[in-house]
């Protein structure tokens, strides 16, 4: 959290006058008590009307005075808060944009969404909390302290026992019950899973007759639950009536010595009441305390979630280079080696590739063979482990992200579509698309005819995750999305699975006719989607274990013809060597 | 208002098993309110024994003390046992109506859970009840305790000094005037920012969701300035709203000012009257402090109580959800089956307007493969989900067996049936019980023999902890693949006499896919199967091969016939080598 502190740098006037305000107001209010002491112990007993009337005015200016500078505070404090959780989403959102492929696998996208969101949020209202309140509430107890020892030194002493034991007391029942209420956070989250699982899961449950398990299971953790509830609650029940009996026990002490001390004539009546006043102004600060201190250990768990974001470098940095070669040769690996982080065994070794412009290259594998890895490594979304990737004779490490990636076109296995109009989205491919480029790539996709059928055409609303197509309208779509980009490097990473195979074999006639110069990668596991491809790449346990034409292939390749028997009969299999 | 009268009832039902709790938990609070109200009241009385120097009476002091003391004490313990009357309520009726909607969920139609979305269900059982609880029963004893202080507090100043407690009585309305219209300034503002709020979740959700795509795109420049617009927007409506809502403390705490004043000035002068005693005067001077607190309390329990009476409806709306059909009283165990079906003129559809399946007819002898082919949404999931009796025909019957599976009783028959959907479903747990699901009972032997057969026996050994792994919600750490390896296992072990697989092995390749069909073919010897798939080569083996297209079955046969007819599924076919 104090790491974050820095975001309040633009805000440190704020920061500053807003704690300073709120202990003006904590000052007159502390004063309230010694003029009720003064009406009381010299306006009443000297029967002097004008002087209660003069001090009961100041009793009303102080509530003005308080107020004023209350709301200041407020102020303040809103505008530091607000403006450290703007600062802080955007820097943390910038940061997120910086991470390689390796960052998101690690921390996982959805994690990090919520760092942005209630993360932030949370640490946002803690920083208000302070401002507003932390420093009020010690300050309360420590003012009432010193005016108790104004009043009278002996009586003072016993609010110098009475606040550190309802210190610690306050201080022991939230130590033992923080780490408790976690557990029933994630007992909630228990319930929770429970739940969503037997939601996704109906068909299988069913299928299965397992209603009565799964519910049996749901009790047992709806008890363990309740438990543990029962077991906090009892715990911070204790709160509000151990504090009072302590506040009280302290009352009538002060009441007690007060008498002794005023029988000695030491104080007066009214400065007694004064005392009393000021135990249960301790009483209400300590109180308010202890509820900021729950939002404020929230807040610093919520600081350290979103410093271990910081914490996390990208991995990789950007070349410098801006300007690629002519080069007949696109695309060359060699020697390459590739480990996933925390994974024991290579997801790629020892590759070897060379790729010469316009040419169509197919990989196909089985599954966890590392297809999807090895066209991840063109566009640089990771570093290889070994070995160099060069694209245009120029190893991808030296070129800046953003140019290389300019050039190359992907399309993931997930078809990703955002919220926004169709256009939008292809306007997200390239944001200098004209419309007639767009309809060309539509296309090409063959997903010209989704955008037709549609009455509003290029501005149907794809509602958010693209819930409102089909798999097959979605995949053309992101194609559409990718080939909007012009890449001189197309990749199609098994992004024709949903569609049927006439319209998959019309989408590669497209994409082939279309596109001179375009280099194209398509990773399927159809053999018939690669089949035509000038060169194709078969990978097995992330080594190459054959590459040439389909028709060398066969002959040389066993994996390759294993893969082609498993799919197509022996007449296609061997026709298509003819 | 009927509706409000209506909820009420049935929370009232909730309740009622621990309506003895409740009425202990109101006797307390009535003793607490009285004695912390009666508490000033002694003070005072011992105070007014403090007169000043040789004029205080201290035998008298002492007998208040102690008094005092006795009174403290027992309110400490009814303070407790109040809170700990209330936590066991809300807690347990909090469990109670969880698990009654967790039942529900088990017998709920899947036209109900299909029609709608998880995150709506699951806030249901989840928040809903959270809400409704927490509101309610904690919103109801803070009212009750909030207008028995005020009364008391009424009552015991009214029997001082009436004139002081008009002061009171007149000047204290305005806080709650000030209170409730800083609230409804503060709901607008409020309102206004959790919809940016929910439009910056929203974007942060699709963007670092897919942080891949983005970067795929080179998008993300762009969404960092989509991101700070929005955020712009954000810092300006928080600064609003908290600070208008933190403006209610202040200004209620002004007015308690106020009334200290105003209670000082006028006590202070009708004490020099001798009308009331000083010690009495303090004693205003603490209910002048305490009173404002329980106005302030109710009003936003009102807020409070509403929104709980909403969430209880929207609970009880779902609870009240019609559930599936009962079963027909003579519905019956079946008892040794042939795994024969038939379909005599089914019709069905989701929503009237639209009819999908119109009188099918279908007879699939004992022991028969049946393919199922067709593009999206021609009916080939609705087909499985009748025959399963997750949805019931609109028209026709369906038989198993010869017995029409109306008159069979639901979990007798799906027991006849294994089911692998291409959405794989697999339960947080380990991999063992995962497999064992719907066979508990299993030893650990069938279960490894069941992964051997289902390929995935290779994948789990290389697990850290080989069967015993634990796998997060949903197989968060598996590939597609492996879970439907996992899935296909559980069906394995469970040997039904039917088998459904509906896209079971799409993500599984094409190699290790033949030697998992090699191994249903062993299971399957003189077992019923229904397969739907995308790959043909899949299929190719099936007795009969039904072609189906916008709810009907247009083509029926085997492989050769098809071929040799001409049709949609010779066209098909052919269409994967074009």
């Amino acid at each position: 959290m104090y790491k974050l502190m820095r975001y309040l740098r633009h805000y440190k006037k704020e920061a500053v006058t807003g704690p300073l305000f709120k202990l003006f107001e904590a000052c007159f209010e502390l004063i309230v008590p010694l003029v009720m002491a003064r009406i009381i112990d010299v306006g009443i007993r000297n029967n002097d009307l004008t002087y209660i009337i003069k001090l009961g005015v100041l009793l009303v200016i102080l509530g003005v005075l308080g107020l004023s500078c209350s709301l200041t505070a407020q102020y303040f404090a809103a505008k530091a808060a607000t403006g450290f959780g703007t600062e802080l989403r955007h820097d943390l959102f910038a940061h997120i944009q910086s991470f390689s492929y390796s960052e998101i696998d690690k921390e996982g996208s959805a994690t990090l969404v919520t760092r942005i969101t209630s993360d932030i949020n949370q640490a946002q209202a803690g920083v208000n909390l302070v401002i507003r309140l932390f420093l009020r509430s010690p300050f309360i107890v420590a003012g009432a302290l010193v005016m108790a020892f104004t009043i009278d030194v002996k009586l003072a002493l016993i609010f110098c026992i009475t606040v550190p034991v309802l210190s610690m007391v306050i201080y022991g029942i939230m130590a033992a019950t923080i780490p408790l209420y976690q557990k029933v956070q994630k007992g909630l989250d228990d319930v929770l899973l429970a739940t969503r699982e037997n939601l996704t899961g109906i068909r299988v449950i069913r299928a299965f007759c397992m209603q009565q398990k799964e519910k049996e299971e749901f009790e047992e953790k709806s008890n363990a639950f309740l438990a543990l509830q029962i077991l906090v609650g009892k715990i911070s029940a204790l709160m509000n009536p151990v504090t009072y009996v302590i506040v009280n026990a302290a009352t009538i002490a002060i009441v007690w010595g007060g008498g002794l001390q005023v029988n000695e004539g030491v104080i007066t009546q009214g400065e007694v009441i004064a005392l009393v006043n000021y135990m249960t102004q301790i009483l209400i600060a300590l109180v308010a305390l202890a509820n900021l201190i729950v939002t404020f250990t929230k807040a610093i768990a919520s600081g350290a979630r979103i410093n271990e974001v910081f914490d996390l470098k990208p991995s990789m940095a950007s070349g410098e280079r801006k300007e690629a070669k002519k080069e007949e040769v696109i695309l060359e690996m060699s020697g390459v080696d590739f480990m996933y982080q925390g994974h024991k065994e290579a997801a790629l070794s020892d590759l070897n590739v060379v790729v010469k412009k316009g040419e169509t290259i197919g990989i196909i594998g089985g599954t966890g063979s590392g297809k999807t890895t090895f066209v991840n490594l063109i566009p640089r979304f990771y570093d290889v482990s070994k070995g160099s990737v060069k694209v245009n004779g120029i190893d991808v490490k030296e070129y800046d992200l953003d140019i290389l990636r300019g050039k190359i076109g992907v399309v993931p296995q997930k078809a990703v579509l955002f919220r926004g109009t169709i256009r939008e989205n292809l306007l997200m491919g390239n944001a200098y698309a004209t419309e007639e480029e767009m309809i060309q790539a539509l296309k090409n996709a063959q997903a010209y005819e989704i955008v037709m059928n549609k009455s509003a055409g290029m501005d149907t609303l794809v509602s958010e995750g693209g819930k409102n197509l089909s798999g097959g309208q979605k995949q053309r779509l992101t194609i559409a999305r990718a080939l909007v980009r012009k890449p001189d490097i197309l990749i199609l990473d098994d992004s024709a699975s949903a569609l049927d195979y006439a319209t998959d074999a019309r989408l590669r006639k497209a994409i082939a006719g279309n596109t001179e110069n375009m280099t194209v990668f398509i990773v399927s596991q159809r053999v018939a989607s690669i089949m035509q491809a000038d060169k194709i790449i078969v990978l097995d346990d992330g080594k190459i274990a054959g590459m040439g034409t389909h028709g060398e292939l066969i002959k040389d390749c066993e994996v390759y013809r294993e893969i082609c028997q498993s799919q197509l009969s022996e007449e296609e299999v061997t026709y298509e060597t003819k | 208002m009927r509706q409000n009268k209506d909820t009420f009832h049935k929370i009232l039902r909730q309740v009622r098993p621990y309506g003895h709790i409740l009425v202990i938990s109101l006797v307390f609070a009535v003793i607490s309110v009285a004695l912390t109200l009666y508490a000033p009241i002694l003070v005072g009385d011992a105070l007014d024994k403090i007169l000043g120097k040789g004029m205080v009476d201290f035998n008298a002091i002492f007998d208040i003390l102690k008094k005092l003391a006795l009174i403290v004490a027992i309110n400490g313990i009814a303070q407790w046992c109040m809170n700990l009357c209330n936590n066991a309520i809300v807690y347990r009726v909090v469990k109670d109506v969880r698990t009654k909607a967790f039942s529900h969920l088990q017998r709920l139609p899947l036209k109900y859970i299909d029609s709608h979305s998880y995150g709506e269900t699951i806030s249901r059982i989840i928040t809903d009840v959270e809400q409704f609880s927490d509101g309610l029963l904690m919103g109801f004893s803070q009212l009750f305790t909030g207008v028995v202080t005020i009364v008391g507090t009424l009552f015991f100043m009214l029997s001082i000094n009436v004139r002081i407690s008009l002061v009171v009585i007149l000047i204290t309305p305005i806080s709650l005037f000030a209170a409730s219209f800083i609230a409804k300034r503060t709901y607008v503002l409020f309102k206004r920012q959790s919809e940016v709020r929910a439009e910056m979740t929203s974007l942060v959700n699709e963007m670092a969701g897919n942080q891949k795509t983005v970067q795929i795109l080179g998008y993300g420049k762009r969404a960092l300035s989509r991101f700070d617009k929005i955020n712009e927007e954000l810092r300006k409506c928080s600064l609003k709203a908290i600070f208008f809502s933190s403006v209610t403390n202040p200004s209620t705490r002004f007015i308690n000012g106020l009334v200290y004043a105003g209670v000082g000035i006028v006590g202070a002068i009708s004490a020099m009257h001798g009308v009331i005693s000083i010690g009495q005067l303090s004693c205003f001077l603490t209910y002048a402090n305490q009173y404002t607190k329980p106005f302030n309390e109710i009003s936003s329990v009102v807020t409070e109580l509403q929104n709980a009476f909403a969430c209880a409806r929207r609970v009880f709306e779902y609870i009240e959800e019609k559930p599936e059909t009962e079963e027909t009283e003579n519905a019956k165990e079946l008892g040794a089956v042939d795994g024969s079906l038939k379909l005599a003129d089914v019709s069905f559809s989701y929503n009237k307007e639209k009819e999908l399946l119109k009188n099918l007819n279908l007879e699939v002898k004992p022991g028969q493969k049946i393919a199922i082919v067709g593009p999206t949404g021609c009916g080939k999931t609705t087909l499985i989900n009748l025959l399963m009796r997750f949805y019931d025909v609109d028209d026709g019957a369906i038989y198993f067996s010869g017995t029409d599976i109306m008159e069979i009783k639901r979990d007798s028959l799906r027991e006849n049936y294994g089911m692998v959907l291409q959405d794989t479903w697999l339960k947080s747990g380990t991999i063992a019980k995962n497999i064992a699901y719907g066979n508990p009972l299993a030893t650990k032997e069938e279960i490894e023999e069941a992964a051997k057969a289902a390929y995935a026996h290779s994948f789990i050994k290389r697990m850290k902890d080989g069967y015993d792994t634990v796998i997060t919600e949903d197989g968060g750490n598996l590939s597609q693949g492996q879970k439907q390896l996992l899935c296909i296992a559980r069906v394995m072990l469970k040997l039904p006499p039917v088998l459904i697989l509906d896209e079971a092995t799409s993500s599984i390749d094409t190699r290790t896919e033949i030697k998992i069909q090699d191994a249903f073919k062993k299971m399957m010897e003189g077992r019923t199967s229904f397969i739907v798939a995308h790959r043909l080569s899949t299929i190719q083996e099936a007795n009969v091969i039904l072609v189906m297209k916008d709810g009907n079955i247009i083509e029926q046969g085997n492989h050769e016939t098809l071929l040799k007819k001409g049709g949609f599924y010779a066209n098909l076919y052919k269409s994967q080598f074009s």
